[in-house]
């Protein structure tokens, strides 16, 4: 088991066209650096010194991590992560 | 209930519990039904407070045009404001909103700017700010910024929510320009100590994220996310499945956007079921299902809705 990590359209060029990839780790920010030893530039894209980039969301299971703990939320192997570029609604 | 006109018959709508949907007596859930404003959505709300705080600031004035960026609801209700209150209205539109909208918009005498479909909201965003530089005579209300937009709900929706429910232990909505959960969160913070205020954001197709850089995101001003407990992503799949069973089980025929915020309140009250704490989970019904009928949301397979819906904006 690992946890899937879904990817959106506009990063997937640093995946190889994958959808989805899979890592470990027993935190977020754990889990974007095992991504990035694999797929290098994935983390910063992601992140930057502050945290989390400020147009990029994160759900763990589908709650948003920054209701979590940011990059500390802890995950687990059968975890899903989603990452998206924030949209407008309305 | 008699009201001078339609205008003022904006809000008061009823709450209704969902008994067949509620876990436990000691969990329950509630609808506000927004579909039952004026020009069938909780649009109407902040669509009112913007004009009237435009006018009281003088911008607004006889014979002014109104430029808005808008997915439809919002567009349709400043467009029926427009019309008994005299003024030209344009909204941008994503061309990848459904069909019934854009004629709603032309049936209260909107003008359509259409934006392209990658790219969503942000895009119609975009090409309304263009517009406003290029006609500084033009009035964007500028719902993701308008601060009465929030304060609609804020004066409104809030306070109902507690006069007919003071009980309330949650409060979920769609997330969009932010407002109505900005508003009706500060409220309810301000009156219920431990109120959760939980959010429920469309997550949409590939398309719509479209291929800008992750750099060129949105975030609505009016966002703060001090005001929210939590916030979840549900998919069209999980948001058509609980738009049909609030129809199937409780008889309400709500626009998909509804599904969202049902997943989501489900959601909770799966944890306080969990948790043996007593809930009241209150959710607006935003619109009715009338406008999404051309999306395939209501017959066939699930499968075959949610492919249907597959790069359409359905919140």
């Amino acid at each position: 088991m690992a946890i899937e990590v879904r990817i959106p359209t506009i990063l997937r060029n640093l995946t190889d066209g994958a959808k989805a990839v899979e890592g470990k780790g027993g935190s977020l920010d754990e889990l974007f650096s095992d991504l990035d030893a694999r797929h290098p530039g994935l983390r910063d894209r992601l992140v930057d010194e502050k945290g989390l980039r400020r147009f990029v969301n994160v759900y763990l299971n589908d709650e948003d991590v920054r209701f979590l703990g940011g990059l500390d939320t802890q995950v687990a192997d059968g975890d899903t992560v989603t990452v998206l570029p924030a949209v407008a609604g309305g | 209930m008699r009201y001078e006109s339609l205008l003022d018959s904006v809000g008061h709508t009823p709450l209704v519990g969902l008994p067949r949907l509620s876990p436990s007596p000691e969990v329950r859930l509630w609808a506000k039904l927004e579909d039952r404003n004026p020009t069938g959505s909780i649009k109407d709300r902040p669509a009112l407070w913007m004009v009237q705080k435009a006018e009281k600031d003088g911008l607004l004035t006889p014979g002014c045009t109104i430029l808005e960026p808008t997915s439809g609801n919002t567009g349709i209700s400043l467009a029926m404001a427009a019309k008994l209150k005299g003024y030209r209205i344009i909204c941008v539109m994503p061309e990848n909103t459904s069909e019934e909208r854009r004629q709603l918009l032309r049936m209260w005498g909107a003008e359509i700017i259409s934006s392209p479909a990658a790219g969503g909201s942000n895009e119609a965003v975009r090409v309304a700010k263009g517009l406003a530089a290029e006609h500084p005579d033009w009035v964007m209300l500028y719902q993701y910024g308008n601060e009465a937009n929030a304060l609609a709900h804020y004066e409104s929706t809030g306070p109902e929510l507690l006069e007919d429910l003071p009980t309330i232990t949650h409060f979920v909505a769609g997330l969009g320009t932010t407002g109505t959960l900005m508003g009706t969160g500060r409220f309810l913070r301000e009156h219920v100590p431990g109120i959760k205020i939980v959010a429920a954001e469309p997550r949409y197709g590939d398309l719509v994220y479209g291929l800008r850089n992750i750099d060129e995101g949105f975030v609505p001003e009016l966002y703060d996310p001090s005001v929210l407990t939590t916030r979840f992503s549900v998919t069209s799949g999980d948001a058509l499945r609980r738009t049909r069973q609030l129809l199937e089980e409780e008889g309400i025929f709500a626009g998909i956007s509804t599904g969202a915020s049902l997943h989501a309140a489900l959601g909770m009250a799966a944890k306080a079921v969990k948790a043996g704490e007593r809930a009241d989970i209150a959710f607006p019904v935003a619109d009715g299902g009338w406008k999404y009928l051309s999306t395939g949301a209501y017959h066939g397979t699930l499968d075959e809705a949610e492919a249907a819906l597959e790069g359409q904006l359905w919140a």
